[in-house]
């Protein structure tokens, strides 16, 4: 028996006080506007506010001259790529996780966690090394997109292994799924591993920036693989929103209230496993994400998921925009890793998160 | 008058084990039958199939002159409504909205009224906004019993009289939520619902049901009306307890349990 339940320590009386819907989506809306116009002016190149909108292109005049090209420069060719990336990122990868725990019914069900992104990563180092072959030369013509569709192939073959092995006649063992979730990732990761020891140096470099995760790559052709990611999952989680919340009450239960379980169980699985990996076949391997967002909604605006899943993308998309512009300040010129920083931050957060429901859980 | 649920024959079997042997059983409109019997007699598991949610190894089920196996979950939805004996709620719902998920796609106006009506009739309008992880088991019991009204309604509004399935509703309830909510059940049978629950209590199942099937190693041992169905000798044979049996000045029998392993006495 798992009980596992979030939010409900005595001392919040159990009552839930709940800010309305549209004020929740216009102050979300407000950070994530914010977040960018941060993430615009700093950076190795500052540029000023006031600066902006000329840089822009839009309006004002900073005098013309070799600095106002550069500032363009950066701008439409390294900066706004980046931040539309870490934006449309984001936003999949914290709705990926509020789908999953939806999936799995439980809040610490995350896909960087139990493997789904390892797999994921795992398919694209293949798809790399691969790329270089005899045989794979044949198929560069096509790098653009091959690295994503290994990404998505690897990620759903993780989901649907996690799947099978931790739910039997509609019961999903939260320990087996936690614990088959670490030994997919282990697996997964000696995979990585052998791949990194055959590869040579440049694709080393390729894999090892997978691993680690990071923005840097993010050019306008990769935003135009996310967004019509981003697009068709927008829409599929509306669509999948009120099954979801049904089937907290269980599998059998949400089938006594008319939710085609089946049907359910297979578009999550499929949708998260595209979120996850067009997501990893851009930045890599990014944690936390997706277990932390929707966490922290929960608590603001409950669980129900026509709120939560639209919610989770914005606050996703202003975390990792945040975190992307602090990955590259803060050691600049340098530059850290996304990865390292998410799971700096996020994994405290999941410990504390495990210590005030450790009265609650029973594994 | 036609039934509303017919089974004939029906079997499981789960691994070589008979969990479920050739059981029959007609439901009429309006009739509410309580499925008694010991420990591990296949209660659930008929109740179970009798919901489609599993398919019988043998046997078949039909809803309305339809095999049950063969609508889609949302139009059974609206035929039968099923209230499970444990549900594990996770996340904080709140009471309001886990009685909401019974109303499915209603309108909203609609579903609110038909909600606020299930959640008073379960005692439950002062906590509609508590989250419901944080209620006692009783509560959270009969929150998940007000969302079974709330679909029942729905469905019978559209479809008519439908199908009400309890899986010993009144296991974790105090006295007085019993009485209420095998009260509540019995007038949703005099509207016509058909009512088919797994009850523990002998005496709750006499006092209320209109028919009592007892079950006994996965085979029906009695079907019939509270007097003819159970009496001291098959309390005896079935439940191997010793028991005495009076009636109320309505004429209700009750039992009182004696001793426990008769057998040793005879």
């Amino acid at each position: 028996m798992t009980v596992l339940t979030e939010g409900s320590t005595k001392r919040r009386s159990g009552y839930a006080l709940r800010p309305p819907a549209s004020v929740t989506l216009i102050c979300l809306f407000g950070a994530l506007a914010g977040a960018a116009l941060i993430a615009l002016t700093v950076g190795a190149a500052g540029i000023p506010l006031a600066r902006l909108p000329a840089a822009l292109g839009l309006w004002g005049d900073a005098g013309a001259g070799p600095s106002l090209a550069r500032d363009q420069l950066v701008l439409w060719s390294i900066r706004i790529p980046r931040i539309g990336a870490a934006a449309m990122i984001g936003a999949l990868l914290a709705a990926s996780g509020a789908i999953m725990q939806g999936l799995f019914r439980n809040p610490l069900a995350d896909p960087a966690l139990v493997g789904v992104s390892s797999g994921g990563a795992l398919a694209a180092a293949a798809a790399i090394v691969f790329t270089d072959s005899q045989i794979g030369q044949n198929f560069r013509f096509m790098q653009h997109q091959l690295l994503p569709i290994a990404a998505f192939v690897g990620s759903l073959a993780t989901t649907v292994i996690l799947y099978s092995i931790a739910s039997r006649s509609g019961r999903t063992s939260i320990a087996i799924f936690l614990l088959a979730g670490i030994a997919i990732a282990a697996i997964a990761n000696a995979g990585i591993g052998l791949l990194v020891f055959i590869a040579d140096d440049r694709q080393l470099r390729d894999i090892t920036f997978w691993l680690l995760g990071s923005l840097s790559g993010a050019t306008w052709p990769k935003l135009a693989t996310l967004a019509p990611v981003l697009g068709c999952a927008a829409i599929a989680c509306l669509s999948i929103a009120r099954g979801l919340d049904v089937l907290v009450l269980g599998e059998a239960e949400a089938f006594h209230s008319g939710v085609d379980v089946e049907r359910l169980k297979r578009i999550s699985i499929v949708l998260v496993s595209a979120m996850t990996g067009v997501a990893v076949s851009v930045c890599g391997v990014v944690g936390f994400i997706g277990i932390v967002v929707p966490h922290l909604l929960r608590l603001v605006i409950g669980p129900a998921h026509r709120l939560l899943l639209p919610t989770s993308m914005l606050l996703g998309a202003v975390l990792l925009v945040g975190a992307d512009t602090l990955a590259r300040t803060i050691v600049a010129p340098a530059e850290m890793p996304i990865g390292v920083l998410t799971a700096a931050i996020g994994a405290p957060f999941f410990l504390a998160m495990l210590l005030r429901q450790r009265g609650l859980v029973s594994l | 008058m036609t039934a509303i649920l017919e089974a004939h024959s029906v079997s499981m079997v789960v691994g070589g084990a008979t969990l479920v042997d050739g059981i029959d059983l007609c439901v009429a409109p309006g009739e509410m039958v309580a499925i008694v019997g010991p420990n591990g007699a296949g209660k659930s598991t008929l109740l179970r199939m009798l919901s489609g949610d599993l398919r019988p190894t043998r046997g078949q089920i039909r809803l309305k002159r339809r095999d049950i196996q063969s609508y889609p979950p949302r139009l059974l939805a609206f035929h039968r409504a099923m209230l499970s004996q444990h549900v594990n709620v996770t996340f904080p719902f709140t009471v309001e909205e886990i009685v909401h998920m019974g109303a499915g796609d209603a309108g909203r106006a609609a579903a609110q009224r038909l909600v606020d009506a299930a959640l008073g009739e379960v005692d439950l309008a002062h906590f509609s906004q508590r989250q419901l992880p944080t209620l006692s088991g009783g509560e959270q019991q009969r929150a998940h019993f007000a969302r079974v009204l709330v679909q029942l309604a729905c469905g019978e509004a559209q479809h008519g009289p439908g199908l009400l399935l309890l899986d010993e509703p009144t296991s974790s309830l105090d006295m007085r939520h019993q009485i209420d909510l095998v009260e509540t059940a019995k007038r949703r049978a005099q509207n016509g619902t058909a009512v088919i629950a797994v009850l523990h209590d002998l005496n709750l199942a006499m006092r209320f049901a209109d028919r009592i099937v007892l079950l006994h190693r996965g085979r029906l041992a009695v079907d019939g009306g509270r007097s003819d169905a159970i009496t001291a000798e098959t309390i005896r044979r079935i439940f191997e307890v010793d028991v005495k049996i009076d009636y109320t000045e309505a004429g209700v029998p009750f039992l009182l349990p004696q001793t426990m392993r008769p057998a040793a006495a005879q």
